[in-house]
C-alpha cells in the first residue's frame, strides 16, 4: 500500500472511534451533541501535554487522557439534563467555540502556535508509523466497536433507548433519565478523547484550529450518513466521507462544493442514513441480514 | 466619558445588525420549529446581490429592493426543497440539512464571486448628526433608522393585521390553525419572505458599514445568532430583538474597556450557557 492510502486510513480510522462515540450520544441515547470535536480536543490536548511536558509515554498517558476527557464530558454533560433538543444542539455548540477559544488564547494549551514535537509511539521498542500505525489504530477501533456492541447488549443500552424514544415515559418506569444520560456522555467522550490522543500522537502537531466547530458537524454528519444508532454506521459514514474528497480532487476548486451538495442530498433524501431504518440499502439488504426468518 | 457614548454608539449599531439577522431566525423558528443555519447564508447572498446590483445600477434603491426580492426567492426555495420535506423527522435533521445548505452557499459565493474582500463604496443618504459636541456618523444613523423601521413595520405586522393573526396562530399550532381555515403552508412561505428580506437588508448594511463583502461574512453569524434566539427564548421574536440590542453593547463596551483574554464570540457563547442555567427557557421564552 502506498503511503498516501495509509494517511487517509489512518485518518479515517482515527475519526472513526470519534464518531462511535458520538454514535452512544446521539445515536444510543438521543441526546445531539454538535460539539464533539470539543472532546476530541480535549483528549488531543491532554495527550500532547502529557507527553511533551510531564515524559509520560502514550501508554502511560492513555488511561489519564481517557480519564480526563470521560470526566469532562461528565462535566459538561451535565448542561443537557436541563435542556431539551433545539436548547441542546445549541449549547454543544457553545461548548465547542468556548473550548476552542480557550486552546487557542491560553498560553498554557500552547495558543495559537498549538502544541508540536509530539513523539511517536513506542511499542515493543518499535517506534510506529505508517502501516504499523495503522493497525494499531485500527486495533482501537476494534476495540471501540466492541464495547460499542456489549453496550448494546447490555440493560444500560435499553435505559437509554427507552430516554431516546419517550423520555417522560421512561423515567415514570423508574429509569433515571440523569444516570442514563451521563453514562451515555462519559462512555461517548471517552472514545473522543481516545481518538483525540491517536490524532495527536500521528499528527505530532497540534493546534486550535483542528477541532473548531466544522469538525463537529464533520463527526455529526458522518454518523447520520452511516445511519445513527446502529453498530457499523459510524464506520461507514466516516469510510464515506473521508474517501469522498479524495475521489473528488481532480475537480479541484468544486470538490468542496460537490461534497457540500452530495451531503445536502443524502440528508434530503436519506435521513435515516445508509444502514439506519428504511434506507435503501437496508431494504437491498434485508432478506439477506434476516436469512429467510422475517 | 466621550469615548464611553461614542463606544456606546457603535454597540447600539452592532445589536441592531444582529437584531435584523437574528429576527429572520426567530420567525422561522416560531413557525417551524427548525434552526435556520442556513439563514446565515440568506444574508451573504444578500450582501453580494445588493453590492452586484450597486455596480451594475449605481442606484441604492434598486440594490436594496432587488436583493430584498433575490434573498426572499432563495429563503422559499430552501424552504420548499429542504425543510418542509424533513419536517417529519427528528429535529437534528433538518438541523444538518440546513448546516449543508449554508456549506454550499458558501461555496457558490466563493466559486461565483472569487475568495477575496469585495468592497461596498456605496454611501447611505443620511445626516451626520451633532449631539452635544458627538458626531454620529451617517452610517450609524443609517443603521439606527433601518433598523428602527423594519421593527416597527414588523411589528405592525404582527399585531394590527390579518396575517399578522395567522401568522401568530400557525407559531401556536400548525394543525389546529389548519382546522381554523389558514392556509398553514402559504404563512410559513410568507414568514421565510419576510425573515429572508430583512436578512438582505442585514447583509447590505453589514456590508455598507464594515466596507467589505466576502464569501464566510455568514459564518460568525450563522451561529452566533443561535446563541441570539436560545438567551432571547427560542421563537420569541422581541426576546430575540432584546437579546441582540444587549450582546451587540456588551460585547462592544467590553471589547473597549475591559481586557478579555477571549474572543467576542466566545463570550457570547458563555453569556448564553450561563442565562440557559439560570432560566432553561429563554429570557422572554415560556416554558412548554
Amino acid at each position: 500500500m502506498s503511503s498516501y492510502v495509509i494517511t487517509i486510513g489512518t485518518i479515517i480510522v482515527i475519526q472513526a472511534i470519534a464518531v462511535c462515540g458520538l454514535n452512544v450520544i446521539v445515536g444510543y441515547a438521543g441526546q445531539i451533541s454538535l460539539g464533539h470535536a470539543a472532546f476530541f480536543g480535549i483528549g488531543a490536548y491532554s495527550a500532547a501535554i502529557l507527553t511533551t511536558k510531564a515524559g509520560f509515554s502514550f501508554w502511560t498517558a492513555l488511561p489519564l487522557v481517557i480519564g480526563m476527557s470521560g470526566f469532562i464530558g461528565l462535566l459538561l454533560g451535565l448542561p443537557s439534563i436541563r435542556v431539551r433538543e433545539d436548547f441542546l444542539a445549541i449549547t454543544t455548540i457553545g461548548i465547542n467555540f468556548i473550548v476552542e477559544a480557550v486552546f487557542r488564547y491560553v498560553q498554557f494549551f500552547g495558543g495559537a502556535l498549538g502544541i508540536g514535537g509530539i513523539p511517536r509511539i513506542v511499542l515493543f521498542g518499535i517506534k510506529l508509523k505508517g502501516i504499523t500505525f495503522f493497525l494499531l489504530c485500527l486495533g482501537f477501533l476494534i476495540v471501540v466497536l466492541f464495547i460499542c456492541w456489549w453496550f448494546t447488549r447490555s440493560w444500560a443500552s435499553l435505559a437509554c433507548y427507552a430516554i431516546r424514544e419517550e423520555e417522560t415515559a421512561a423515567s415514570t418506569m423508574g429509569i433515571s433519565p440523569v444516570r442514563f444520560k451521563l453514562l451515555a456522555f462519559v462512555i461517548g467522550t471517552a472514545m473522543a478523547g481516545l481518538g483525540g490522543s491517536l490524532y495527536a500522537h500521528y499528527m505530532q502537531f497540534i493546534s486550535a484550529g483542528d477541532f473548531s466547530f466544522p469538525v463537529s458537524v464533520a463527526f455529526l454528519s458522518m454518523l447520520v450518513l452511516g445511519g445513527m444508532g446502529t453498530l457499523w454506521g459510524p464506520v461507514v459514514g466516516t469510510l464515506i466521507l473521508g474517501v469522498l474528497p479524495e475521489v473528488f480532487r481532480p475537480l479541484v476548486d468544486y470538490r468542496i462544493f460537490f461534497y457540500t451538495l452530495l451531503l445536502l442530498l443524502m440528508i434530503r433524501f436519506q435521513p435515516g442514513g445508509i444502514l439506519g431504518e428504511g434506507s435503501v440499502v437496508r431494504r437491498i439488504l434485508a432478506p439477506i441480514l434476516k436469512g429467510g426468518r422475517a | 466619558m466621550r469615548l464611553f457614548i461614542e463606544q456606546l454608539l457603535n454597540g447600539i449599531a452592532m445589536g441592531s445588525i444582529y437584531a435584523l439577522v437574528t429576527l429572520g431566525l426567530a420567525l422561522v423558528y416560531g413557525i417551524m420549529r427548525i434552526l435556520h443555519v442556513a439563514h446565515a447564508a440568506v444574508f451573504t447572498i444578500g450582501a453580494y446581490a445588493g453590492l452586484f446590483l450597486f455596480q451594475l445600477t449605481g442606484s441604492l434603491i434598486v440594490a436594496f429592493l432587488g436583493s430584498m426580492a433575490c434573498c426572499a426567492l432563495l429563503g422559499v426555495m430552501i424552504e420548499r426543497f429542504v425543510y418542509f420535506p424533513l419536517m417529519k423527522y427528528p429535529p437534528y435533521v433538518p438541523l444538518i440539512g440546513s448546516i449543508a445548505v449554508m456549506l454550499s452557499i458558501e461555496e457558490v459565493c466563493r466559486l461565483v464571486a472569487g475568495p477575496y474582500i469585495l468592497t461596498f463604496p456605496a454611501k447611505l443618504p443620511f445626516p451626520d448628526v451633532y449631539l452635544g459636541g458627538i458626531q454620529i456618523s451617517s452610517t450609524l444613523i443609517a443603521v439606527y433608522s433601518i433598523t428602527a423601521a423594519v421593527l416597527l413595520v414588523l411589528w405592525y405586522i404582527t399585531t394590527h393585521t390579518e396575517l399578522g393573526l395567522a401568522m401568530r396562530a400557525t407559531s401556536q399550532d400548525i394543525s389546529i390553525s389548519g382546522a381554523m381555515g389558514i392556509n398553514s403552508h402559504v404563512i410559513i412561505t410568507l414568514t421565510f419572505v419576510m425573515g429572508s428580506a430583512i436578512a438582505a437588508i442585514a447583509g447590505m448594511l453589514v456590508g455598507i458599514y464594515y466596507n467589505q463583502v466576502y464569501p464566510t461574512m455568514g459564518t460568525v453569524p450563522a451561529y452566533k445568532t443561535l446563541a441570539l434566539i436560545v438567551v432571547g427564548g427560542l421563537g420569541s421574536v422581541p426576546g430575540a430583538v432584546i437579546a441582540s440590542m444587549l450582546l451587540g453593547t456588551a460585547e462592544t463596551l467590553l471589547i473597549g474597556y475591559a481586557n478579555i483574554p477571549l474572543p467576542r464570540d466566545a463570550l457570547a457563547f458563555i453569556a448564553m450557557i450561563g442565562v440557559l442555567m439560570w432560566r432553561s427557557e429563554g429570557l422572554l421564552g415560556s416554558s412548554r
